[in-house]
């Protein structure tokens, strides 16, 4: 691939140059293995090295005693007997280190804990897949831990034969498992005007990405004899307090992706995301992903419920309001290095980041650390699915001085994800939804990132 | 896809839905079976634009009035207007704007925006008080209900006269005065099939230029200083492992670069000490109790420190010393009148519950 200039001045060779010869071939040994570990030790071992550059060897330097304590005492977990599994069984925990990697509230955000929001800690996953005790959250009117015993979903409207189904019966009809992205429409929101917030996790936190698994809502739709000539908008209906109402596109649903779900990541869905049932709704803002789903309504007209008439609307410069908006457009951020994070040296890094549509597959994604004058095509890490988060990396050396990060996404309809003065131009600051705008990170010469917006 | 594919996709899967229909119960043998009438009534509470689904009934602007002021008011104030809670309700539209149906404001850059002056159909009120107000006890109100707080609302924003009855004989002559009837647009490509038309282009059009493009250099927005710890420490919302590390924004942002100080600086958050290990002192109980406030959206009209719709906890604190019964019972029963003109209304949480608020609050509201 071609590297185009990526900053004037220091640019550093590949890491290959500073190695030893033994040092490259347990690099590539140990890389074809999965061991980190030992690329690290290699690299340490170079660091060694008289020839080595000062600023790359200060991460990981050699203690005056000849050798890092942590490898020359051996520590407690090489010499002592570790501990054993627990004879009343249990649900595994992360490491007590991984504590810092939660979900967040945006202080001030909300009034009440019932309607508000937790965000992803985006700056802090890997790959593609959310865990589960990290997707984002939201609730209108407060969550619910539902006895899936009692739960029943209910199909009627232009239907032959409106049907009542349990939990048992939907969980023994054929099923899907795929892995689609999940974000809400206001994600994002914050900065349309201007930076509000300062990190990944605050400004693109309303953003999961599971594999789900259920039954296509054709299949039931098909059960209880759907007239499929009149019936041409499904209202999807939750079984909470708020029992969120939304309408369904028809073309999804009839396309097979649109899924009663009950499973998330290999276990059912959690309480916060809707157990036992959810909608899932690929492609389409997270709102319309009901939780709790008590009920399908095949009818012939739009519903116009209050999260597709009040809110999830999208006013535009000349005061209508884009109604029945729900796709969600080709977006990407960088969330390594992301905003709030400081470098620990110059020298190699690995950008990453995700990008996802919710119109089809990401193509490309191209990164730009220069404020996007000059841009390189990513390595996509695979796998790509359709309409899921996608995870990109690519090689990138700090050499101390200011540069600006950003990622732009092109998905398989050919569109590329706009910058902020494209948006604005056309929807203007006050739109709230659907804000899909490239983001920028600035690395400082002190090596704070900041999030910041160019014009 | 192509739009040729996609219409050949979409006119297979008609022929196989239709062709499936017949035997579909008969393909999944003793999965689901045939809801009743009775069942489909008890759920099916969805009212449409066209009013199908609405149910017979009728309520005027004065009845509207006194159910919001013992139901409504304490999170959306007395005239709908309050912006402590949530958005504001009422405001914002002028006797043009009924005629017209697009609410003018709406172009004003720095209007706020009320429900009323954004929703164009006036089913979409009903429906969603029917189904989800009072917030702490959705599903409560009557019907009849239902249609006076609507009329009172339609009231608020100069819809309906002071001397309005509402019901589903006169609501679509309603619906002809929305004041944003005529405000909303499917015409973008955000909405999958055709079924609203709209159009199949995008509204944006960026290129993926690759080398010298047209670039916005320079940065125009940022984080002030001011609020480099507004969102709390940095620094533990990061792994402590890795190629970077959270800023620690206790401290004003570092003038030069030191090579590996925030690896030297990171830390993990602090676990929360399980309350028997807090020695069943004050702490563990004033955590608790503060948990509750949240759990029963006691939070979204009472501040620790500050008034919002209902006095702080601070204050209430301040009060009533040591009163833990009088205020268990102030909580579940309500109350008007103490604090000011907005009434508290009936909790419905348990005794235990309001007992260890109460507690709480009688002992100092401590954090």
């Amino acid at each position: 691939m071609d590297h185009p200039a990526i900053n004037s001045g220091r640019v550093r060779k590949a890491p290959e140059n500073f190695l030893s010869q033994d040092g490259i071939k347990t690099v590539f040994s140990e890389a074809k293995r999965g061991r980190r570990d030992f690329i690290r030790n290699a690299f340490a071992a170079a660091a060694a090295g008289a020839a080595v550059p000062a600023a790359l060897a200060q991460g990981n330097p050699v203690p005056s005693e000849g050798g890092d304590p942590n490898i020359l005492n051996l520590p407690e977990h090489s010499k002592g007997l570790g501990q054993g599994v627990d004879p009343e069984g249990s649900y595994g925990m992360p490491s007590k280190y991984e504590a810092n990697v939660k979900r967040r509230i945006s202080p001030g955000l909300t009034q009440t804990t019932q309607a508000s929001v937790s965000f992803a800690p985006l700056q802090s996953l890997f790959g593609i897949v959310t865990p589960s005790g990290l997707h984002f959250e939201r609730h209108h009117q407060g969550w619910w831990d539902i006895d899936p015993s009692k739960h029943r979903l209910m199909i009627n409207g232009m239907v032959k034969n409106p049907l009542v189904l349990t939990m048992d019966e939907i969980m023994r009809l054929p099923s899907v498992s795929r892995f689609h992205f999940i974000e809400c429409g206001a994600n994002t929101a914050a900065e349309w005007g201007n930076v509000a917030v300062p990190t990944v996790q605050y400004t693109h936190g309303m953003l999961s990405c599971s594999e789900f698994t259920g039954v296509p809502l054709i299949t039931l739709l098909e059960m209880a004899g759907a007239d499929w000539k009149n019936g041409k908008f499904v209202l999807a209906e939750g079984a909470d307090g708020s029992s969120m109402t939304r309408t369904i596109p028809m073309s999804l649903i009839k396309s097979g992706e649109v899924i009663v779900a009950y499973g998330q990541n290999g276990e059912m869905l959690r309480p916060e995301n809707g157990y036992p049932l959810r909608l899932v709704v690929p492609g389409v803002q997270g709102v319309s992903w009901v939780k709790y789903l008590r009920r399908i309504e095949l009818g012939d007209m739009p519903y116009a419920a209050k999260d597709e008439a009040v809110h999830y609307i999208d006013l535009m410069p000349d005061g209508q309001h884009r109604q029945y908006s729900n796709l969600q457009q080709c977006k990407s951020v960088v969330t390594t290095p992301s905003g709030g994070q400081v470098l620990l040296d110059r020298g190699f890094y690995n950008i990453t980041g995700l990008a996802w549509s919710g119109y089809g597959k990401i193509k490309k994604v191209d990164v730009s650390v220069d404020g996007g004058r000059n841009w390189r095509q990513a390595r996509l890490e695979g796998p790509v699915h359709s309409k899921a988060l996608t995870r990109f990396n690519i090689d990138w050396v700090w050499d101390g001085k200011p540069a600006i990060i950003q990622s732009r996404a092109m998905d398989d309809t050919g569109f590329v994800q706009p910058t902020y003065r494209q948006l604005r131009a056309v929807r203007g600051t006050r739109s709230i939804y659907h804000n899909n705008a490239i983001q920028s990170w600035l690395v400082e010469e002190n090596g704070e990132v900041k999030n910041v917006q160019l014009s | 896809m192509s739009s040729f594919r996609k219409a050949v996709l979409t006119a297979a899967l008609f022929a196989a839905a239709a062709g499936v229909t017949a035997q579909a119960a008969e393909k999944y043998p003793g999965v689901g079976r045939t809801a009743t009438a009775k069942e489909i009534a008890a759920w099916d509470i969805d009212v449409r634009p066209d009013f199908k689904g609405l149910p017979p009934g009728s309520g005027s602007v004065e009845k509207g009035q006194d159910v919001w002021e013992s139901k409504c008011a304490s999170c959306h104030g007395t005239f709908g207007d309050s912006n402590e809670v949530f958005s504001p309700l009422a405001g914002g539209i002028g006797p043009k704007d009924i005629e017209t149906g697009h609410v003018a404001k709406l172009k004003d850059e720095h209007a706020g925006r009320t429900t009323f002056m954004k929703v164009a159909t006036l089913s979409t009120i009903w429906d969603y008080i029917n189904r989800a107000m009072p917030w702490n006890a959705p599903k409560s109100l009557t019907h009849d209900e239902v249609y006076a707080v609507t009329a009172f609302l339609l009231n608020l924003n100069g819809i309906v006269p002071d001397k309005f009855t509402l019901s589903d004989k006169n609501i679509a002559e309603v619906q002809q005065r929305m004041p944003n009837r005529n405000g909303m647009t499917t015409m973008h490509n955000m909405w999958p099939g055709n079924e609203f038309k709209g159009t199949k282009k995008y509204d944006t059009n960026n290129t993926a230029c690759m080398t010298n493009c047209a670039a916005e250099p320079k940065v125009a927005s940022f984080l002030p200083d001011y609020a480099r710890n507004a969102h709390g420490n940095l620094a533990e919302q990061n792994r402590i492992v890795g190629p970077q590390r959270g800023a620690d924004t206790t401290k004003p942002e570092p003038k030069t670069f030191v090579p590996g100080a925030a690896a030297a600086a990171a830390t993990v958050v602090a676990q929360a000490a399980p309350a028997a290990a807090a020695g069943g002192g004050g702490g563990a109980d004033n955590k608790a109790a503060q948990a509750l406030t949240a759990k029963h959206a006691c939070t979204a009209c009472h501040g620790m420190t500050n008034k919002i719709v209902g006095p702080s906890f601070a204050d209430i604190a301040k009060k009533y010393p040591g009163k833990t019964d009088y205020l268990a019972g102030k909580i579940k029963a309500g109350g008007s009148g103490v604090w000011g003109a907005i009434p508290m209304p009936p909790q419905t949480l348990s005794d235990a519950d309001a007992k260890t608020i109460a507690a709480w609050l009688a002992a100092g509201a401590g954090k």
